[in-house]
């Protein structure tokens, strides 16, 4: 029987299919699904770690010493695990070696869109893009057997179209693979100079023999129909440009597309009138293909910004336009996304948007949202935990150029675990006057409540040393450290008073309350009163001043008729923020009045 | 090409469009269709406007549509169905939630929740208009209003070949089985008026 699985469910299939033994990953939309799926199967061992390197490198350790191993992280994730990537590229695999790439084009829940696909090249390792689910479980497969007779590391690429839609796969049983047991191989396994110097040629001698197999690769497929159009495609785009070329065009598709089957291309090249090539984001195969003296069309009609889709391709080949129903613009204002009712930051962005003078450092979380109107308490942000250092770099050039204004930088605590540390290991070491604030809300929110080093528990939802957030800040030589319920608006404010007040060191607060979305654990039941009983407006004492919507709560409502805040029931959860705000007490909890 | 539907489901984050859509998937595979179905997840889910797309048929390749694609759209909210109305094909038709759930600049006061939309709507496209949130309140149970519009749903589509029931019955958590068995039918109901 068919299943219905999204690209990430099959890749966790096709590991265990596989036989692959060890999986690590840190958590990245659109990549997050792969690890959890994993975690189902009794027959693996999974793990969040940390970042992206960290798990990169575990992969790496598993693999030498002899078991098929497996990372997956999103596009900026490769970014922080590039180091270890690219040396292992040099040295041996030993179990089969695989990851996955998961890039965004179109930007939907990612701060960049690069392509990482360069990557490959960059590496000098293999790739696999698969286009639907079937294929993740098909290609995943074998990566292994690559991995294995080339002695390759072998990226899976994979965009938030494969990764997040759903499509048929047929499940088959998992073959288990003995292990290679370890045999100490320094000449192979060891990044010091002088074996380096000696793998360098190996590198040189595996990508010409990879070209040999792109050109047998099952995955690298002809079809041939009418011969006018000739696509060359891999992944997402292959599907949008069948769909909207159907017989119209002979396709090259590919699916092992580093390095790319050069003379696969020229002979298929040769067998069509015009050759496209329909790629996202960048020309990667179109500069390749040029550079092998085959004409192509390429950039110069398919954009390089943004995700594709049936329509782009369209436009691009058939000059055909088409446009849908046309609706006056005065139908719809703007519905960005917001903190959810009951958000633990919302007291902490609320008090911190009043202060005057003050520059304030974002970071990778649902915090992202904290720089939005009423609450507007953001100025800039960059990656995966570098509000502390950008804080702290910040800070100083302040000081050196006169300029009075203080500097406070948040991340949550998973963004801390991730490489915030080392971010506020500059803080202690170097010291700063900027004002770093976790925003510890007891699980890794965005990417939908995955456990981390903070929580206690591991990604099977089984005990795990709990690494408190307040020890390891204390530990790296932080004097001035404070935590805080962020829900308590006075205690709150009183907080950031103290840490502003702190004018010659750094200093750091941790908001800690739970997700409000999260599944609570009984320590969070223990340490925590969540009572969700909703808040009601008491409509007599209302006056109308709108206060509390400067909270940006999304439960909240306002009639403006009758001048009157009202609050959706089946939305508050009680976190009693708008309740604190208001000037006349028109806010209780449900049944306290 | 042709023999493949496109349904796009649209709304605000948090409403349950993604379980709409998975019962509306499952009744179509077993149906025999081939099915692909696109979600986003991450940050639009906290608030934001949200789609989810199915797309059935012999064969299916893209798992996405683009503007003027859809043959239905099901909107869970009343603006949602405008902002997404440039991906409905010419001819194609409308299910709509006239729930309206404010968006942060309507609630901080940048902007007006806008007036008049369903019958700008039904200028340009066919438009099966209901309260789905009242709907499954009235039933006991706001959060259904999407089972509601699932009922609606295969009405407008006229898919009554497929034993909907049961398939509800085996998705949805036990305790709510009656709650979205009444929903589902209240919805069919409703579209048929």
């Amino acid at each position: 029987m068919k299943k219905l699985l999204t690209g990430d469910e099959a890749i966790a299939r096709g590991l265990y299919e596989a036989g692959v033994s060890f999986a690590s990953a840190y958590p990245g939309t659109p990549s997050t699904e792969i690890l959890e799926n994993v975690a189902k199967y009794d027959d693996m061992y999974a793990e969040w770690a940390p970042n992206e390197k960290v798990a990169m490198e575990a992969a790496i350790g598993a693999s030498m010493s002899g078991v098929r191993s497996f990372a997956a992280m999103k596009m900026v994730g490769v970014n922080v695990a590039a180091d270890p990537l690219f040396t292992f590229a040099y040295l041996g695999i030993n179990g089969g070696f695989a990851f996955v790439s998961a890039d965004d084009p179109g930007m939907h829940s990612s701060q960049n869109e690069q392509d990482n696909r360069n990557y490959a090249k960059f590496a000098k390792i293999a790739m696999f893009e698969p286009s639907d689910s079937q294929e993740c479980i098909d290609m995943t497969k074998e990566a292994y057997k690559v991995s294995e007779t080339y002695g390759v590391p072998v990226m899976i690429r994979m965009t938030t179209r494969v990764c997040h839609s759903k499509s048929l796969v047929e499940e088959q049983d998992r073959q288990e693979v003995p292990p290679v047991l370890y045999q100490k191989q320094r000449e192979k396994m060891d990044a010091v100079p002088a074996i380096s110097k000696k793998r360098r040629y190996v590198v040189e001698e595996r990508e010409e023999k990879l070209k040999g197999y792109s050109e047998i690769c099952p995955f690298n497929e002809v079809e041939m129909h009418d011969t006018k159009i000739g696509i060359v495609a891999a992944g997402a785009a292959y599907m949008y440009a069948k769909e909207v070329l159907g017989d119209q065009a002979s396709y090259l598709k590919l699916g092992f597309t580093y390095p790319l089957p050069m003379q696969k291309i020229k002979a298929f090249a040769d067998k069509v009138d015009e050759l496209y090539v329909i790629e996202e984001l960048d020309p990667f195969m179109e500069e390749q293909i040029r550079q092998a003296g085959i004409p192509c069309h390429g950039k110069d009609v398919i954009p390089k910004i943004d995700e594709l889709n049936p329509n782009i391709v369209s436009a691009g080949v058939l000059k055909k336009e088409q446009h849908g129903v046309d609706v006056s613009d005065s139908c719809f204002v703007p519905r960005p996304p917001d903190l959810c009712a009951g958000c633990p930051h919302r007291g902490f962005f609320y008090e911190l948007g009043k202060r005057k003078d003050t520059v304030m450092i974002g970071d990778i979380g649902c915090y992202a949202l904290g720089g939005s109107a009423p609450l507007n308490a953001k100025d800039l942000a960059v990656c995966m935990g570098s509000a502390f250092s950008v804080a702290h770099g910040f800070s100083h050039g302040l000081q050196l150029s006169d300029q009075k204004k203080r500097v406070v930088a948040c991340m949550g605590d998973s963004t801390f675990f991730h490489t915030g540390i080392n971010s506020l290991t500059e803080v202690a070491y170097n010291g700063s006057n900027a004002i770093c604030v976790i925003l510890d809300n007891r699980i890794t929110g965005m990417t939908g409540h995955q456990d981390n080093p903070g929580t206690g528990y591991n990604i099977k939802g089984e005990p795990a040393t709990l690494i408190d957030v307040e020890t390891v800040v204390k530990a790296l030589g932080i004097k001035n450290v404070r935590t805080v319920n962020p829900l308590d608006l006075k205690a709150m404010k009183e907080t950031l008073d103290w840490a502003f007040a702190i004018e010659e060191e750094p200093s750091v607060i941790i908001t800690k309350w739970p997700c409000v979305l999260k599944k609570f654990s009984k320590e969070d039941k223990a340490q925590f009163n969540l009572d969700k009983t909703p808040c009601v407006v008491d409509r007599d004492t209302c006056i109308g001043c709108k206060k509390c919507l400067s909270t940006g709560c999304p439960a909240l409502r306002y009639d403006s008729e009758n001048k009157k805040s009202s609050i959706a029931q089946a939305d508050c959860v009680g976190c009693t923020v708008c309740m604190q705000v208001c000037p006349v007490q028109a806010i209780s909890r449900k049944g306290d009045k | 090409m042709s023999d493949v539907t496109s349904v796009l489901f649209v709304g605000v984050g948090g409403q349950g469009t993604i379980l709409a859509s998975k019962i509306l998937t499952i009744g179509l595979i077993e149906h025999g269709y081939d099915v692909k179905m696109s979600e986003v997840h991450g940050m639009s889910q906290r608030g934001g406007s949200v789609s989810t797309q199915v797309r059935f048929g012999k064969k299916v390749y893209s798992p996405i549509i683009g503007e003027g694609s859809a043959d239905i759209l099901v909107s869970f909210e009343e603006m949602e169905a405008a902002r997404y109305a440039r991906f409905l094909k010419k001819g194609g038709k409308m299910v709509v939630n006239t729930t309206q759930i404010p968006s942060l600049p309507v609630l901080s006061g940048a902007c007006q929740y806008p007036q008049g939309i369903i019958a700008e709507l039904k200028k340009h496209v066919p438009v099966r208009d209901l309260d789905a949130t009242k709907i499954a309140t009235d039933l006991g149970n706001p959060k259904s209003a999407n089972v509601v519009l699932l009922g609606a749903l295969i009405e407008a589509l006229g898919l009554h070949d497929i034993d909907w029931k049961s398939i509800i019955a085996k998705t949805v958590k036990p305790a709510f089985v009656d709650i979205n068995l009444k929903a589902f039918d209240a919805g069919m109901a409703a579209a048929r008026q």
